[in-house]
């Protein structure tokens, strides 16, 4: 570092020497904020993630009380997805109604809050919010109550014949879908309604006084413009609605299961490390391929 | 109003506002308007900084429903039509350009909103007309302000509207791109015919390119005219301060006397020709513009049939085309006057006693609030044709 204080700089003046302690502690900071949550990830994510990638490829003829061997066993893969994957179908199938209900109902709400609440804004915000204020699970047997055969609702439908005089919502993939849209629905919104709020109302005028009517102007300003919120909330919607279980295990039937509810038995019912292991890593990989895929087409057309 | 009240002659016709008023809670922004702007005119409004102008835009716009009143394009009332609907394109303000398109689709805009799918060769004729022939593919964020403005002139005009409504558009722009945008609009404007409608802030601005020009002040017009009238006869000291500068002192009148007025003022005996007074009795402000104002160092110097005051320079800045002195009245205002620096006539030093006179046939009177006292302009370092 001597040596290096002495060489001129390009304007010929001879670089002041730096303080030594400060400079060194300034290009450390950096990894020091870093440190917490690296060492968190890598105790909490990266070892589990590691173990899980091994215990996919468990010898399936052990068991807990036997002991594990790995054995490469690739083979758990293919096994696993041939007997599940009706399950794993209906995982993305499920979550992706949901999500077309959620962005129908979510869009028009969050546009809502964030353009035109004025003075209610964060009121609303906090309505949007509150639900997450109670477990999870609280609030799908709440759902399991309302759908129930002789609740309300389904007396409603039944008297308006929209439903059989015997038919029913619980247990059915109806109320699986509805629970999924339910509870992910905020945090589809909220990303949105982040978005809408930095929207800036002069350009939806600037875009009424260049001829576009209102549907126009969604189609050309809002929605290009909300984009990054859309994109952030469907993903953040999407993928813990895949992987959930709480759903379809409360307001469905095993008909109903998604891969989720076979990796929750896998592990805590059959014991069957290997394969829930490997639909774990199914799961994922397929989840990263659809959000792939997703980010790729989304990312080029309107995004900024 | 004006005796045009049917547009048959013109079938597209004129823009009349008829008892237009804007209330925001218990505040009036825009208070009981009235205007007839002729088809293809240049009109431009002027006036300070939260006077109505751009709220009567937004009216006009379609976008502020306002509170009473009318919008008449011809004979039809637009008022209650939605914006997209009026053959009405805004520069707006703040430009409100489209961030996620590049220039060119921004400038493409309406044209591609109302169906029209061929649109190179008009969007690039318009990006030549504001000189960014090469910005088409650039962002809003990468253009500096001015191109920003341009990007926003080019966007609204290329739809060739009946009306176009102008807020501020060369605002941000430096003076020779000023001066030359300014002669494109007004070729464009006179070419096309299209009604212009301009806000501005520049005074030199409107009085060169508009053909009638309104100044607007606390929602209300206050005068209405074409440039040389209303800078040469203001109706209101307002006016005469806005629009220009003007010395204002504080005068009584008694009544015409002839084809005279007669004012009292600081003592002094003065007259003002009865086609020049905008009020013939009571508190008057006797005016003049500060280039009507002559100084001479001693009273028999004095022109005949001028009318003068004594007093002492006390400031001198040089500008280039002109000096601009102050000069210190006996009863301590000060007056502003304006020589031109034609090479003839020496300057005249700070400290040296002055004898300031102008001809009558150049002053006005106007009427006073009781008790006001002279309303000079003395603000030497605010050129005329600033913003103000
Ligand atoms: N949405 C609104 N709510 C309440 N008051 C408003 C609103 N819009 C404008 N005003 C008020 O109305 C008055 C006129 O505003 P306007 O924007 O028309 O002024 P302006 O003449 O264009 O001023 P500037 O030269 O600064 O642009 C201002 O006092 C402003 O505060
Ligand atoms: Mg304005």
């Amino acid at each position: 570092m001597t040596a290096l204080a002495h060489v001129p700089t390009p304007t010929g003046q001879p670089a002041a020497p730096p303080p030594l302690p400060r400079g060194g502690r300034r290009r450390l900071l950096p990894y020091l904020l870093l440190l917490p949550g690296a060492a968190w990830l890598l105790l909490f994510f990266a070892v589990p993630l590691f173990q899980l990638a091994a215990a996919s490829l468990y010898d399936p003829s052990g068991s807990l009380s036997t002991g594990y061997a790995l054995t490469w066993a690739f083979g758990n893969y293919p096994d696993a997805l041939q007997a599940y994957w009706p399950q794993f179908g209906r995982s993305f199938l499920y979550a992706g109604i949901a999500l077309v209900l959620a962005v129908l109902m979510g869009y028009p709400l969050a546009y809502a809050i964030a353009q035109k609440a004025g003075r209610w804004k964060s009121l609303l915000l906090v309505c949007v919010v509150a639900p997450m204020f109670t477990s999870f699970l609280v609030r799908t047997l709440a759902w399991k109550t309302i759908l129930s055969d002789n609740g309300w609702l389904v007396g409603l439908l039944r008297d308006v014949h929209l439903l059989g005089p015997d038919g029913r919502l619980l247990a059915t993939p109806v109320a699986v879908v509805l629970g999924l849209t339910y509870n992910f629905l905020p945090f589809l919104v909220l990303p949105l309604y982040a978005s809408l709020e930095r929207l800036d109302y002069r350009l939806l005028e600037a875009a009424g006084d260049l001829y576009a009517s209102p549907v126009q102007t969604f189609r050309r300003v809002t929605l290009p413009l909300s984009m990054p919120g859309l994109i952030a909330g469907t993903l953040l919607f999407f993928i813990p609605a895949t992987g959930d279980y709480i759903n379809a295990e409360l307001l469905g039937t095993p008909n109903e299961y998604m891969v989720g509810n076979v990796i929750d038995s896998a592990f805590l019912v059959r014991l069957d490390y290997p394969q829930g292991a490997a639909l774990s890593f199914l799961l994922m990989a397929a989840i990263l391929a659809v959000v792939f895929v997703y980010l790729r087409r989304a990312g080029t057309e309107e995004v900024l | 109003m004006s005796a045009k009240t049917t547009g048959h002659d013109t079938p597209a016709g004129d823009l009349r506002l008829v008892n237009l008023t804007k209330r925001f809670g218990i505040f009036t922004a825009v208070d009981d308007l009235g205007l007839t702007i002729p088809q293809g005119s240049f009109f431009a409004l002027l006036g300070a900084s939260g006077c109505g102008k751009t709220t009567t835009l937004r009216m006009i716009a379609g976008l502020e429903q306002p509170t009473s009143g009318q919008v008449l394009l011809g004979d039809r009332d637009i008022a209650r039509l939605r914006p997209y609907k009026r053959p009405v394109n805004t520069v707006f303000q703040s430009y409100a350009l489209f961030p996620h398109l590049n220039i060119f689709d921004n400038v493409a805009f309406g044209l591609r909103r109302r169906g029209i799918r061929s649109v190179d060769d008009e969007v690039m004729r318009m990006l030549a007309l504001v000189q960014l022939d090469d910005f088409g593919h650039r962002r809003p964020a990468q253009l500096s302000g001015g191109q920003q403005q341009r990007v926003a002139l080019a966007r609204a005009l290329i739809n060739r509207p009946q009306v176009l409504l102008l807020d501020e558009p060369l605002g941000a722009l430096d003076l020779k791109l000023r001066r030359q945008m300014q002669i494109e609009l007004k070729r464009i404007q006179t070419e096309v015919g299209i009604t212009f409608v301009h806000v501005t802030h520049d005074q030199e601005e409107a009085m060169t390119m508009a053909d009638t020009v309104a100044v607007m002040n606390a929602g209300k017009i206050e005068q209405l005219g074409a440039p040389a009238d209303i800078y040469e006869y203001p109706a209101t000291a307002f006016v005469a301060n806005f629009l220009g500068q003007s010395n204002l002192l504080a005068a009584e009148a008694a009544g015409p006397a002839g084809s005279d007025v007669p004012v009292t003022a600081h003592g002094a005996r003065y007259s003002v020709p009865a086609v020049r007074a905008r009020v013939a009795t009571g508190p008057v402000y006797l005016g003049v513009r500060p280039e009507k104002l002559h100084l001479v160092d001693a009273a028999d110097r004095v022109p005949a049939g001028h009318q003068y005051v004594t007093g002492a320079v006390t400031d001198a800045s040089y500008v280039g085309v002109s000096t601009q002195y102050l000069v210190r009245t006996e009863w301590g205002s000060e007056l502003s006057a304006f020589a031109a620096n034609s090479g003839l006539g020496g300057r005249v030093p700070v400290g040296a006693s002055v004898v300031a006179h102008w001809d009558p046939r150049h002053a006005f009177l106007l009427p006073r609030q009781p008790g006001a006292d002279d309303s000079t302009a003395g603000l030497l370092d605010e050129p005329v044709g600033a913003s103000s």
